[in-house]
């Protein structure tokens, strides 16, 4: 290791959205219940091509899918603006697409590219674009996240921090440690727990002990309990708990109990076939889908399928 | 002025400097001010902005990392430098990772200062040199403060860039009297400056020209002073003649200084505190024996502690770290 290997590139925390796609995040003055149909329903082809193309031997390494969990990060994003920051994890896709709606910076990323939104390095897990990080260490991130909830306290701004964990992140000690630290130093952070029910392979009941809801309780984090994939729903849960952490009174919790409809990772998956069939009826893209005129549905479902063609063409031929 | 004291100062000249610069750490607050004394009176004049933690070093770190990414300078201090196990997760896949992974997009500045070593009787869990476990680590500078070195100009050359960094400070230092270069010497012994890459020093010590030491000693932190005064002592009662070479940052190395004396002498002995076994001093020798295989008079020579917990009691203590004596046997071997 040479003095050469140290690094020392430009700080670009500034959030601005770098290359939005506006056939994934909708054009502006989309109805609502359309916008929000639109991004979910993206979110999920985007996954089901993911997991496709490394069927076809396009992809190398590994990937999480969130197909099931997309109402959760279209929700939350209804309600940050730019001077919002979002951390998330190894499962970031759906929340990198919902913040950033740059489809090609992360299909170019997955495949290894130097057009991807880091040059290929990252990959799957490891995603930075303004205000949007992620990487995949279980727990990891949470104090990362204090920190920017810590900054954009000391800006004095209005800004708040999320941070999206997982059921099984809760068996992680550092977890702990900045829940005290956010509530003690009143952090305008906001701690997204999406309960999928699985850690990996292991069911909740077999990793919890106690209630979910009372680890963030015993801190004075007030929690905001949903169970639903409905995103309207969820949309409007995600209002409240955002709103009081921006009031910079402290960190709030929502704790979503939904449920991931695909494996784990890639071909992982042991659990129940009664109980993965049962929760595709609560499909969080059929809720929604079957609130839009059916041609409103088929238009938008017609312009995802041919970005995300025109996205992974593009990626494809670089 | 003591090194305790010149650290404080320049952790206060950093404040003043930048309103980017945050404390963070356990019991720093006045009127304790550090479990050390270093932060003494820093937070009553920048209230908000040095912040007493609680027990909790993985947030510690992890919180610099946020406040890094978000354009603050976060300074971290983690209470023992044996603690630093509990935020090796955060260095090693957070702080140091970001940047890269990141291709550039992001940096994540964190200082961490850490007093380290043994020497004081405080056992096995609050006397390590546990550094050489960070050496090494991509993108991750480890730097080692010395009576040599001044305080305000390291800091000042570590706000200066962007890479995160491991400073240690060894907890004997504190009490002792800085002893800078000053018009090239250093007490009656010729100083000679490197700046290395981004502004950080190395200072070569010798009581005679360079062409007259017969071996070169390689050490940082406190191992740099007790070399300096073994060398100091066989200079004047036994015109025995050695060059000492003390860099600031011990990783990744600037290799020039090391080199230049090397070079000349032929014979390099390399101290360090740690425990001995895939140490600093073994990565040197690899690296200088390469360079200058068959050149050499003989093979590089590496001092460390002995591979075993460090035990509270002050005889056990003495038998198994490097010691003043134990410095001065690694001294004459070479010098023989």
């Amino acid at each position: 290791m040479t003095a050469d290997t140290v690094l020392d590139g430009p700080n670009v925390a500034a959030p601005a959205r770098d290359r939005p796609d506006v056939r994934l995040v909708g054009a502006p003055g989309e109805p609502r219940a359309e916008r929000l149909y639109r991004r979910m329903r993206f979110i999920r082809r985007f996954e089901e091509n993911v997991l496709d193309l490394f069927e076809r031997g396009l992809l190398n390494g590994t990937t999480h899918a969130c197909i099931g969990q997309e109402a959760d990060a279209v929700a939350i994003v209804e309600h940050l603006g730019d001077h919002d920051h979002m951390f998330s994890n190894h499962r970031c896709h759906g929340h990198f697409l919902a913040r950033t709606g740059d489809a090609f910076g992360l299909i170019a990323e997955i495949m290894g590219k130097p057009e991807g939104v880091c040059g290929g390095i990252g990959g799957s897990q490891h995603l930075c674009a303004p205000g949007f990080m992620s990487n995949g260490i279980q727990g990891g991130i949470v104090p990362s996240a204090a920190g920017i909830a810590l900054a954009k306290q000391l800006d004095g701004g209005a800004g708040v921090s999320v941070v999206f964990i997982g059921d099984g992140t809760l068996g992680e000690g550092t977890t702990y440690e900045t829940l005290n630290l956010a509530s003690l130093w009143k952090l305008p952070l906001v701690i997204v727990l999406e309960d999928n029910g699985w850690a990996q392979s292991t069911p909740s009941r077999a990793n919890l002990a106690g209630s979910m809801c009372d680890r963030f309780a015993a801190f004075g984090i007030p929690v905001f309990e949903i169970d639903s994939t409905d995103v309207e729903e969820l949309e409007a849960v995600a209002g409240r708990a955002v709103a009081t952490a921006r009031t910079q009174e402290g960190p709030v919790a929502t704790v979503i109990h939904t449920y991931r409809l695909c494996h784990h990772s890639k071909n992982d998956d042991n659990r129940p076939v009664d109980e993965v069939a049962a929760r595709w009826a609560l499909d969080p893209i059929e809720i929604q889908g079957r609130r839009l005129a059916p041609s409103a549905r088929a238009a938008i479902d017609t312009a995802v399928e041919s970005a995300l063609r025109d996205v992974t063409d593009r990626a494809l031929s670089l | 002025m003591i090194a305790a004291r010149a650290m404080g100062d320049a952790l206060r000249a950093a404040l003043e400097e930048d309103d980017r610069v945050i404390l963070l750490g356990e019991d720093l607050t006045d009127p304790y001010g550090g479990a050390f004394k270093v932060t003494r009176g820093l937070s009553t004049d920048f209230p908000g902005r040095v912040r007493s933690t609680p027990i909790s070093e993985a947030a510690i770190a992890g919180l610099s990392a946020g406040l890094a990414l978000s354009g603050y300078r976060p300074i971290a201090e983690i209470m023992f430098g044996d603690f630093l196990t509990l935020c090796f997760d955060q260095i090693v896949n957070h702080i140091s990772k970001y940047e890269a992974m990141y291709n550039g997009k992001a940096t994540c500045p964190v200082i961490i200062r850490t007093p380290s070593g043994g020497g004081r009787g405080y056992g096995p869990t609050h006397s390590q040199s546990l550094e050489k476990h960070f050496l090494g680590l991509p993108y991750l500078r480890v730097v080692a403060s010395s009576l040599f070195h001044d305080p305000a100009a390291i800091l000042r050359a570590l706000l200066a860039q962007h890479s995160p960094v491991l400073l240690i400070e060894h907890k004997l230092l504190y009490p002792l009297h800085l002893m800078l270069p000053a018009g090239g010497r250093i007490e009656g012994d010729i100083a000679e400056e490197h700046v290395c890459a981004d502004g950080l020093p190395a200072v070569s010590i010798r009581p005679v020209p360079r062409k007259d030491c017969s071996f070169t000693v390689l050490a940082y932190g406190y191992q740099a002073e007790l070399a300096r005064r073994v060398l100091s002592r066989l200079a004047v009662e036994e015109e025995i003649f050695g060059e000492l070479v003390i860099p600031s940052q011990i990783s990744p190395l600037d290799w020039e200084p090391i080199d230049a004396s090397v070079k000349a002498t032929r014979s390099l002995l390399v101290i360090e505190e740690g425990v001995e076994g895939f140490t600093w001093g073994s990565e040197v020798a690899a690296r200088i024996s390469a360079r200058f295989f068959g050149e050499l008079r003989r093979p590089v020579a590496t001092a460390a502690s002995d591979c075993t917990v460090i035990p509270a009691s002050k005889a056990l203590e003495a038998e198994m770290l490097m010691t003043p004596e134990r410095v001065e046997r690694a001294i004459r071997k070479v010098a023989a």
